[in-house]
């Protein structure tokens, strides 16, 4: 039924947005006041989203199931925002950020889409300035930059190690001054369960009040999901402990084709694991690599103090394999060495960990102004394992972190749904099979500051969406829907835990479809979360009712929702034969185990299509490279 | 890591609702002293789930001590006994075998208790909506380097920016003033240039807010201080005082 139209536009690709920009439809400032749109989301993609369309004058509302809309998980973003401002004078350009990402990305990015963030990525660090982002300056006053994984540029702006906080609250600034001027109205401690389809369209939503429980109804011309990402179904993360997929499943169940699911980024600098009870990976920001060396003892079980081990017993493994790039590997490459080591019992006390060691930047550019970059991130890491990082490396291990998977969008941003469109890192656009670091940021502002307040107007000067009310049967019918899902999971009175059952999950995946993947390891594991799925449906245990606050509930739909999508994600790494980025199958890799793509057969956009329960069908779109060459990734 | 376990006794609140009247529940728990202080209710709740009970109900997203969403009051701190940290943040190894817990939310008049550990602070987001902006439209701006600041006026605006919005320092009043957070919101924008022009109507906006939203006033005890999980300053109290008072000043000479 879907049909996958990208909508790139024709000409020459550094001219495709401007001439877009032109050609598209615009509504004239009177009338736009007569459309309702709703986003879903206020990170740094809804909050930018509503801000701007809010005031083109635009009526927003605005949904999270946040208590306040500034806690979106954009807050905790550490590293930094890219931007091709060439201010070193180091030879950056939009050419070069485009090339980088779509490069990073291993050639399965949409190109029209990675150059149109690259171009649009200068004027975020002049609209964050202008709203009052205190970012990092030099002594001269003018903005600092560091360098970040997968760039030989100093490209990146940030704020200390809270580059995330300080971006989000602008825009969270900016969103709370149209709440301000009566254009955007936002609804917190909302869940959002359902899209409602009218003829075709998005129409409307369904949520739930997560205070009093009731399902509300609300109706709108337009609809823009920015829920973020989906790589909490590993149970342990980077990511905020409510971060969710619900919101785009759902979706995605109402025909929003999903793209690329098994395009999950694995990120190389967290802290490892400590035990069963613990309840998410707690993220070191990657900018570390720029000044930390990481390495393993040479020798297998070397149970030494680390500061005991002279530096001709170790192995300083990126460096050694990648002399251009060294430590500043992207992160997918750095993680899978990182397991590397670790498989073969080189880890820290022969476990799953790597030392990220600054004993060499402390004599370079001395504590001081290590802690002056790092600081926080360094007390962190004291306050969480009890040790001191500047007396003893730091111990790091990869863990999930952001799914480059996701809604399928065209150039417009809207999903196989029209009128609904998908921002930020709930949708697949920009990162091709890996995401370079300080992007993401970069991507959800671009979505939202700079190319929905186009796009949308686009969208409705064409259709001219009339008002709908919610009591037609669309909107009874969808709510229906979420009441039944809800009284299921109510009903089934079994023995296990929602925590016990996502852990499982969790589990299951990172060993099948996590840093290296084959065939054998994920047709099994399709099996093992159907039995899973099965499982949760008739033994768990969801105490209490849904007429008030109720945490176990909603974790519960949200599970329900891991275990179909975790199943995706496994039909779509085995259907891609071939290694790309972060999906590294171990079938196909290069003498020097190295990713090994298969241009030929897999220069495609996997979008699946949901047609029932366990079944998909596979949509795709070819990509088309006529301004890069096709390179093997190179990062000796 | 991994010494070995600690057993802790934990008085924890239990509230139904914002109406019901609300008790301390005991648990007795062996504890690793590398789990963090949320993890130990998630191993609690996990328990009480399997078994058929009401989980304590507490929020939680980041845990990073960057979203503010915690807050716990723990024997009688807001976000414990450890300074500087956010509840995320407190780790087990701070506490002593045999030691006793007394966990409670973040309680003012301005924060409605909605479900044991729960409370509602969405009056700091209406404060936030009165003037916590800076006025300016998407796609307008000139380029980042135009305006020169100096790193120290970026840091000094980055030290008050930081404040993650959680309420400690209203909870630790005894008077539930928010000036800190207040204070911390308004100092960011006006030591920045890009905040200059909108200063008074800033800060007398937002100050009327918080009056109208049960926030008490600033008696200077500096509890708040002592308990902000960032460390924010009360150096920016007085700067919001003295804005505000050049504010009346102002509107009050008409000019
Ligand atoms: C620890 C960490 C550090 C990072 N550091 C960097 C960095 O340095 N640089 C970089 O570029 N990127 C970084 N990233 C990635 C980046 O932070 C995220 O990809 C990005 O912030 C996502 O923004 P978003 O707006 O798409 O979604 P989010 O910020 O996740 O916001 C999602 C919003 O949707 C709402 N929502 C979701 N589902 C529902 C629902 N069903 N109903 C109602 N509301 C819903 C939530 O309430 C929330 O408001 C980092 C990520 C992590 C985990
Ligand atoms: S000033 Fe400190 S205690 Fe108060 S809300 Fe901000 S971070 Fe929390
Ligand atoms: S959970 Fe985010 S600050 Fe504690």
């Amino acid at each position: 039924m879907i049909k996958l139209d990208s909508k790139v536009p024709e000409g020459k690709l550094s001219e495709k947005w401007t001439n877009h920009k032109f050609n598209m439809k615009v509504i004239n400032p009177a009338n736009k006041r007569k459309f309702d749109i709703i986003v879903v989301g206020s990170g740094l993609a809804g909050a930018s989203a509503a801000a701007s369309l809010g005031e083109l004058g635009y009526k927003v509302k605005v949904f999270s199931f946040h208590d306040s809309a500034r806690r979106a998980h954009s807050i905790a973003a550490q590293g930094g925002i890219n931007a091709a401002k060439n201010y070193q004078n180091d030879s950056d350009s939009v050419y070069r950020l485009f090339y980088d990402t779509i490069k990073g990305g291993d050639f399965r990015g949409r190109e029209a889409n990675t150059w149109r963030l690259a171009e649009i990525s200068n004027n975020i660090i002049d609209q964050c300035v202008a709203q009052g982002v205190p970012f990092a300056r030099e002594y001269g006053g003018t903005l600092a930059n560091r360098s970040f994984g997968g760039a030989q540029v100093s490209r990146t702006f940030y704020a200390r190690g809270e580059t995330g906080q300080q971006l989000l609250l602008g825009a969270y600034s900016s969103m709370n001054r149209q709440v301000n001027l009566g254009n955007v109205e936002v609804f917190p401690r909302r869940e959002f369960l359902d899209v409602v389809i009218v003829d075709g369209h998005a129409r409307g939503i369904i949520v739930r009040n997560l205070v009093t429980g009731e399902l509300e109804k609300y109706a709108s011309q337009a609809v823009v999901l920015a829920s973020g990402g989906y790589v909490n179904v590993y149970f342990l993360s980077t990511n905020a402990m409510n971060s969710n997929a619900t919101a785009a499943w759902r979706a995605h169940k109402r025909g929003a084709a999903f793209a690329n699911p098994c395009y999950t980024q694995i990120h190389p600098t967290c802290l490892p694991v400590h035990g069963e009870g613990q309840s998410k990976l707690v993220l070191m920001s990657e900018g570390l690599r720029n000044d930390g060396r990481i390495w393993v003892p040479k020798k297998a079980g070397d149970n030494r103090n680390p500061n005991e081990i002279p530096e001709n017993e170790r192995d300083y493994y990126l460096e050694r394999k990648y002399p251009a790039f060294g430590n500043l590997v992207p992160r997918d490459v750095a993680s899978r060495n990182a397991k590397y080591v670790c498989d073969e019992g080189k880890g820290v006390g022969g476990g799953k960990a790597v030392y990220l060691d600054f004993t060499d930047a402390f004599k370079r550019i001395g504590i001081d102004a290590v802690k002056d970059k790092y600081g926080n991130l360094f007390d962190m890491y004291a306050n969480i394992t009890g040790f001191d990082p500047y007396k003893v490396p730091m111990q790091i291990y990869p863990a999930p972190h952001y799914g480059m998977g996701g809604l399928w969008v065209d150039y417009e941003l809207m999903s196989t749904i029209p009128g609904m469109f998908v921002l930020g890192e709930a949708n697949f656009s920009d990162h091709g099979s890996n995401r370079l670091g300080a992007s993401a940021l970069m991507q959800g502002l671009s979505d939202g500051y700079f190319i929905i307040p186009y796009t949308m107007g686009n969208y409705l000067g064409t259709e001219k969406p009339e008002k709908v009310d919610v009591e037609r049967s669309e909107f009874k019918e969808a709510q229906q829907n979420v009441e039944e899902n809800i009284n299921k999971l109510l009903s089934i009175n079994g023995k296990q835990t929602v925590d016990s059952i996502h852990k499982r999950l969790g589990h299951l995946l990172i060993d099948k479809v996590g840093m290296s993947r084959n065939e054998k390891g994920l047709k099994e594991v399709i099996n093992q979360i159907r039995d899973l799925r099965e499982e949760f449906w008739t033994d768990l245990q969801v105490v209490g009712n849904a007429k008030s606050i109720n945490q176990t509930l909603e974790r519960a739909g949200r599970v329900a929702d891991f275990l179909e999508l975790g199943e995706l994600m496994a039909i779509d790494a085995l259907n891609r034969n071939e290694s790309c980025g972060a999906h590294f199958r171990e079938e196909y890799q290069t003498e020097e185990g190295e990713a090994l793509r298969n241009d030929e057969e897999y220069k495609y956009v996997a979008a699946w299509e949901y047609k029932k329960e366990g079944e998909w069908e596979l949509h795709k779109e070819d990509l088309e490279f006529e301004n890069v060459k096709l390179a093997t990734r190179s990062y000796k | 890591m991994s010494e070995k376990n600690i057993d802790l006794t934990l008085n924890i609140w239990r509230q139904e609702s914002p109406e019901a009247k609300g008790h301390f529940e005991k648990f007795e728990e062996e504890i690793s002293p590398d789990a963090s202080i949320l993890e130990v209710l998630d191993e609690i709740n996990n328990r009480l789930e399997a078994e058929g009970k009401a989980p304590i109900a507490f929020e939680s997203d980041c845990r990073e001590g960057i979203c503010g969403t915690c807050g716990l009051v723990v024997n009688g701190h807001p976000h414990g006994p450890l300074p500087k940290t956010a509840t995320c943040q407190l780790h087990m190894r701070n506490f002593k075998d045999g030691d006793t817990l007394y966990i409670e939310p973040f309680r003012a008049t301005a924060f409605k208790v909605l479900k044991d550990l729960i409370v509602d602070r969405s009056g700091f987001d209406k404060i936030q909506v009165a003037g916590g902006f800076i006025s300016f439209n998407t796609g307008s701006a000139p380029d980042g380097n135009a305006i020169l600041i100096s790193k120290e006026l970026a840091d000094q605006a980055l030290d008050a920016a930081e404040c993650i919005g959680c309420g400690a320092c209203v909870a630790a009043c005894k008077n539930s003033s928010a000036m800190l957070f207040v204070s911390a919101k308004v100092s960011h924008f006006a030591l920045l240039p890009q905040g200059k022009p909108e200063r008074y109507e800033r800060v007398q906006s937002m100050v009327k807010v918080m009056d109208e939203n049960l926030f008490g006033s600033c008696t200077n005890t500096y509890a708040c201080e002592a308990e902000c999980p960032k460390g924010i300053s009360v150096l920016n109290i007085a700067r919001m005082n003295r804005e505000y008072f050049m504010a009346e000043l102002k509107t009050g000479t008409d000019e």
